[in-house]
């Protein structure tokens, strides 16, 4: 799948105060009957978000909010970018959490860690997650808790943050993924290009393992 | 030429090529699908022209939204079988290998994969669904992706990865009767943490492991992931040849021969070095249960709910509030003393035959407790359903007041009928206690197949080893 090229301004930052959050809370499962990648926005967090109990295909608009969940806050509102704690995105490999968290608006997370399945995920959607220290992640969370919400810009070329004080904050990226956010790569199209040295490996195991080639479909 | 540990050496056989940054594309051998995680794959292909890289490497079935009776009348819920119709007709499509819902081979993915021989030592195996640690049991490299991964996998054959840390989990000495594979992996999880694990490839060693068979040492990697690591793997041995030989699509005669001959050599050569190692008395594990919305939050039988007052750190601290008060729990409440709802045997982590064997030799003769609602065991394939019933162990878990269901994933995370109703507590030997997972306001508490059963006569939690006392 080709990604759009990763692009954000100056943005709002919601900050979601919870350690272990894991992909089941992100999108609950009864959502995962959908056989498309998009729609799954107004299901983020649900069970966080809502008081009462989601179902496929109600109209969310008229649900009952939790006040109290950080993303019904209005200061938060058409926040891009999610403040965490450690160990995000845990649990299942489902790629509906990013897309719902695409889908909501989010393109960036900044966390203490991730966890590997989800964080790969997030690079293939076109969301940047960054990883900053214990320490500068609870200064952020200092900021973005006050009275009126912390912004910043994402600068994904020179891999810094600027804080709306003008603090810069440094981030490391994967040379390789940067360049696929930054031009929006499609990375089957980039595999296709070495066609010819996969066949060669194919040969050669061939010979080696041929038990690995039986055709499961005969 | 350098020792090398199991890793490395699935690695470095799988490698087509590496750029300088470290970034590889990595061959993979064998690739399961489900209903859940690849019709926005499919879909992808279609949009972009492409077709499957190698059809016949690919096996699909559905196991998520499966109804567990009554399945001939095929699947009430309207979206559920939509999903299910469309791996059938992306299949079709694409010319993929399928185990359908009415198959007999049908199951959970990472029960049918080892049972039909699909998973073999020395692959690499993949699957859009993350307990496909799963099938490192036999020595395979087998970790979980995303859905975009799965369109990358059927329209090339390969992966771009970079390779993982090594770390070994060394388990000294041998569990006690009465603790399982099970036991062992919540101790191993409550020791490192659910994060303890990221960025790394854990390989189990040691006697205790040594002595697991091929099911027991499935449950071990299934749970692989519930320590953050994205595989986990055993070394070959002759119990992994024993339990491969004969299998439907394993190899036979000559080519059984050469293969084996080459398995042999899948172990971590002596000196091998490990970017980590941690180690455990397997002597020393106890029954394991856990008590709030996280794998890691998990104590022995014999122990009490813990005080977030005694812990340190300020965001753990946070988090085990957070958890007993969706467990409903109070701090200092002894395990033993948790009365139970629901109780769930099933899941990739343990419905395999062994499980169930476990489970029935705990009920055999007795009740379920009155004060149990109910008690589910969903076989993990059609095949254990079947061996399951010509052990008659269908008839031990009906007389004691279970159902007895058709195979899927069912109440691991309820995506059919079969879910908890806000509030419900629930023994449950699937792998993920996460606030909602079995259904919303459900309350999970994991433990083994002879725990849960133990639960169920009691209507409480008990230390499996003294009952009958
Ligand atoms: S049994 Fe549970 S954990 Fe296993 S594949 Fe099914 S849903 Fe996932």
């Amino acid at each position: 799948m080709s990604v759009e090229p990763f692009d954000i301004s100056t943005a709002i930052v919601c900050p979601l105060d919870r350690a272990n959050v894991d992909t089941d809370a992100i999108i609950p499962k009864q959502f995962l009957k959908r056989i498309e990648r998009t729609g799954f926005g107004p299901n983020l967090f649900d069970e966080w978000r809502y008081l009462d109990r989601g179902e496929p295909g109600q109209d969310c608009a008229t649900r009952p909010r939790n006040p109290d969940f950080v993303l019904n806050d209005p200061r938060y509102q058409g926040a891009s970018i999610l403040l965490t704690r450690e160990n995000f995105g845990c649990g299942s490999s489902r790629e509906h959490a990013p897309w719902a968290l695409l889908d909501y608006g989010f393109k960036v997370i900044v966390a203490p860690s991730f966890a590997d399945i989800f964080f790969n995920n997030c690079f293939k959607n076109g969301i940047l997650p960054i990883v900053l220290d214990e320490t500068v992640i609870d200064e952020l969370f200092s900021k973005a808790t006050r009275e009126r919400p912390l912004e910043m810009r994402v600068d994904l070329e020179c891999q810094r943050l600027v804080l709306d004080d003008g603090t810069e904050i440094p981030f490391e990226v994967d040379p390789f993924r940067k360049q696929c956010l930054l031009e929006g790569l499609d990375d089957i199209g980039l595999t296709l290009r070495h066609e010819a040295e996969i066949r060669a490996y194919e040969r050669r195991r061939r010979e080696e393992a041929p038990w690995l080639f039986q055709d499961l479909a005969e | 030429m350098a020792p090398k540990t199991l890793y490395e050496k699935l690695w470095d056989t799988h490698v087509v090529r590496t750029d300088p940054d470290g970034t590889a594309l990595l061959y993979i051998d064998r690739h399961l699908l489900h209903e859940v995680t690849s019709p926005q794959a499919f879909e992808g292909l279609r949009l972009a022209g492409r077709r499957p890289w190698r059809p016949g490497a690919n096996l699909a079935t559905a196991d998520h939204n499966v109804p567990t009776r009554e399945r001939a009348a095929g699947i009430p819920d309207p979206v559920s079988r939509l999903q299910v119709e469309t791996l059938e007709r992306n299949c079709r499509e694409f010319a993929i290998p399928e185990f359908g819902m009415h198959d007999r081979r049908q199951g959970i993915v990472h029960v049918i994969g080892p049972e039909q021989g699909l998973t073999l030592p020395g692959m690499t195996l993949v699957c859009g669904d993350s307990h496909t640690s799963t099938h490192g049991a036999l020595g395979a490299l087998a970790f979980g992706i995303g859905t975009s991964e799965v369109e990358h996998v059927l329209a090339t054959q390969c992966l771009i990865q970079k390779r993982a840390r090594t770390l070994r989990v060394q388990v000294d000495g041998t569990l006690a009767p009465g603790v399982t594979a099970k036991d062992l992996i919540l101790a191993i999880i409550g020791e490192m943490g659910t994060a303890g694990g990221t960025g790394h490839a854990i390989e189990f060693a040691g006697e205790a492991v040594r002595r697991l068979s091929v099911e027991g040492r499935m449950t071990l990697c299934n749970m692989a992931i519930e320590a953050g690591a994205r595989a986990g793997f055993v070394a070959v041995d002759e119990t992994t040849l024993d339990y491969v030989r004969g299998r439907a699509y394993a190899p036979k005669g000559e080519l059984w021969e050469r293969a084996a001959a080459s398995w042999r050599r899948l172990h971590s050569d002596p000196g091998a070095r490990f970017d980590r190692e941690v180690r455990l008395r397997g002597d020393a594990v106890e029954p394991q249960v856990t008590w709030g919305t996280s794998p890691e939050m998990v104590v022995s039988v014999r122990a009490a709910v813990p005080d977030p007052e005694a812990e340190a750190d300020p965001v753990k601290a946070a988090g085990m509030r957070r958890a007993l008060e969706y467990m409903d729990l109070t701090p200092g409440t002894p395990i033993q003393q948790i009365a139970i709802d629901k109780v769930f045997i099933g899941s990739c982590t343990n419905s395999r035959i062994e499980d169930l064997r476990e489970a029935a030799a705990v009920l055999r003769g007795g009740r379920v407790a009155a004060s149990v609602k109910q008690a589910l065991v969903v076989p993990g394939s059609g095949p254990v359903k079947a061996q399951a019933e010509a052990e008659g162990l269908d008839r031990v878990f009906e007389q004691a007041g279970f159902e007895w269901r058709e195979p899927g994933c069912s109440m691991c995370l309820a995506m059919n009928a079969d879910r908890l109703e806000p509030g419900e507590r629930c023994a449950s030997t699937s792998n993920r206690n996460f606030e909602g997972r079995q259904g919303a306001g459900g309350r999970t508490h994991l433990v083994s197949p002879a725990m849960a059963a133990a639960a169920a006569l009691a209507g409480r939690f008990v230390d499996v080893r003294t009952l009958g006392d």
